[in-house]
């Protein structure tokens, strides 16, 4: 197996003193789509948003063990996380466009880190969106409102908005879970191609989603990893009961 | 059809319910309109006490003869002056305070602190800010008793409002936009000038001028601290006194020599300081509503 990028060891997480992470060990490949399934408060949210420790902005949290990104330890002192954060992107449950033009959008993230020629932002504008499948539906309208757009294009537009930061690692948190159908299909299309040069964890409600575009699948439960295997003999031949039980919908 | 199944006992669509919810609404109707009625009642009262003085020059010219005759010019100068300082001071103070409580300290211990600090600011009584104001901004730091001195106090009491007026403005700004911007490696500060502050200014623009509207009538706090019983000029420098809207009505009301000539003085003047009060208000309502018209997205 090729050297993972993103590896939980050990890793036990708490909101205050409630524990919602207990001693994960997880290996992520790079250029992979890993799934994270499981019922609702288990903690699927909570291990991505460790990833890129967005949870802090959220909650008074204490960790321990250790997410290594790359093979550094995310959590070790001094570990600046405006760099952790444009390395590990993050695409949340519902789309969250700024209140600005589609173009202001993704050209956010660059201006942050200093880019301000406008020929320069327009090619990482364009470049962002086509790579999202979003260009040939924003190209005559770059300048208004990202608001205006439908819920599927707008959470295309903040992958888009992710990508021109040039991350490594994208967390999707139930990206397409307040999205119909059609746009749901056109996310998941998207997934796939991203696959191909970004490493994408994705946390998903949805077993069909999970089995469809994921190579590897987490289940975790209460907080504990319960089974971590390949998609398919994860949905074909579970080694574990508890998690036959949750995937052939008998809780959860 | 229909009528076979009223008759098997199914309640009919059309029947009145004179239950419970129907007696709420009327006596919350009713409390509602009280309210609504003796507001009137005191505008209505005021500016009929008040119509006797109420002309032009009411407002254009200065006092004369005892305060007794003239206007009350230089107390609506003065009372915008001390407004207008008041806000200088208080606003950059009291948004900078909200902005380091709802955006960068979280969840600590500084931050309850500095939270019950501000409730508590808040609680205390106006008279005692009008102390205080005469103890260090007047005595200790050797300003005198002036519009700078007096408004300096104005902003102490105002404080507590703007900063909780500005905390209401930031908490609108949806979270999602905080987050997303975080994620994208934006520092705090940088999210809160591109993102959250944007978001934000139309709620404190308006927060902050409703609150400077509030204090307006205050008299404690100006009483020890700069505003002058009479003054034959207007200040032309905040290290001058100066007369003061409700201190006038204070004046008039208990020290006049001609309770004849001065009642319907103090009900000028009092109408008048309404006036400006609702301008006040009505100057950030409808700000607001520009605003919010023009915000595109």
């Amino acid at each position: 197996m090729v050297a993972p990028i993103v590896t939980y060891d050990g890793f036990s997480f708490w909101y205050g003193d409630f524990q919602a992470l207990y001693d994960l060990d997880l290996d992520v490949a790079p250029r992979s789509v890993t799934a994270i399934i499981g019922p609702s408060g288990c903690g699927k949210s909570t291990l991505i948003k460790s990833v890129n420790r967005i949870v802090e902005l959220e909650a008074d949290v204490r960790v321990e063990g250790k997410i290594l990104l790359g093979g550094e330890d995310i959590y070790a002192p001094g570990v600046d996380l405006v760099s952790l954060r444009r390395r590990v992107g993050m695409v949340f449950q519902k789309p969250n466009p700024f209140p600005m033009s589609v173009f202001d959008n993704v050209a956010y993230g660059p201006r942050l880190f200093g880019v301000t020629g406008r020929r320069e932002l327009e090619a990482v504008v364009e470049e962002s969106l086509t790579r999202a499948a979003l260009w040939p539906e924003v190209r005559d309208r770059l300048g208004s409102s990202a608001l205006r757009l439908s819920g599927g294009q707008q959470q295309r537009l903040c992958i888009a908005r992710c990508l021109a930061v040039e991350p490594d690692v994208l967390l999707m948190d139930e990206p397409a879970a307040s999205l119909d159908p059609t746009s749901t299909q056109k996310i998941e299309d998207l997934i796939i191609e991203l696959k191909k040069n970004y490493t994408i964890i994705i946390v998903t409600h949805n077993m069909q989603q999970a089995a469809r575009i994921s190579s590897r699948t987490a289940f975790l439960l209460n907080g504990r990893l319960v089974e971590v295997n390949d998609t398919e003999t994860m949905f074909t031949r579970p080694e574990n009961k508890v998690t036959e039980d949750y995937i052939t919908g008998r809780f959860g | 059809m229909a009528d076979e199944r009223t008759k098997a006992g199914a309640p009919g669509l059309t029947l009145v319910r004179k239950g419970a919810d129907e007696i709420a609404a009327q006596i919350f109707r009713a409390v509602t309109y009280t309210v609504v009625a003796v507001f009137a009642g005191i505008v209505v009262y005021i500016a009929a006490r008040a119509w006797p003085v109420l002309r032009p020059s009411f407002i254009l010219e200065p006092p004369r003869h005892g305060m007794l005759e003239g206007g009350i010019s230089t107390c609506i100068y003065g009372t915008v002056a001390l407004l207008v300082l008041t806000a200088v001071f208080a606003v950059p103070v009291g948004v900078a305070t909200a902005v380091y409580l709802n955006e960068f300290v979280g969840w600590g211990k500084r931050a309850r602190l500095a939270r019950a600090a501000v409730n508590n600011l808040a609680g205390v009584p106006s008279i005692v800010f009008g102390l205080f104001g005469l103890g260090f901004f007047v005595v200790f730091l050797h300003i005198g008793a002036s519009l700078l001195a007096a408004s300096l106090t104005l902003a102490i009491v105002v404080l507590p409002i703007v900063i909780v007026s500005t905390e209401e403005a930031l908490k609108a700004v949806p979270q999602d936009y905080r987050l997303g911007s975080a994620a994208l490696g934006a520092t705090r500060w940088q999210t809160i000038s591109k993102v959250t502050l944007p978001q934000a200014v139309p709620g404190i623009i308006t927060g902050t001028i409703l609150s400077i509207g509030r204090v307006a009538g205050e008299t404690a706090p100006i009483l020890f601290t700069g505003a002058a019983f009479y003054l034959p000029y207007l200040p032309e420098h905040p290290r001058q006194q100066f007369m003061e809207l409700s201190y006038h009505i204070f004046a008039m009301a208990t020290q006049a020599s001609d309770i004849t000539k001065s009642t319907p003085i103090a009900f000028g003047t009092t109408f008048v300081l309404i006036i400006l009060v609702f301008a006040f208000n009505l100057i950030g309502v409808l700000y607001r509503a520009r605003l919010r018209g023009r915000k595109a997205w």
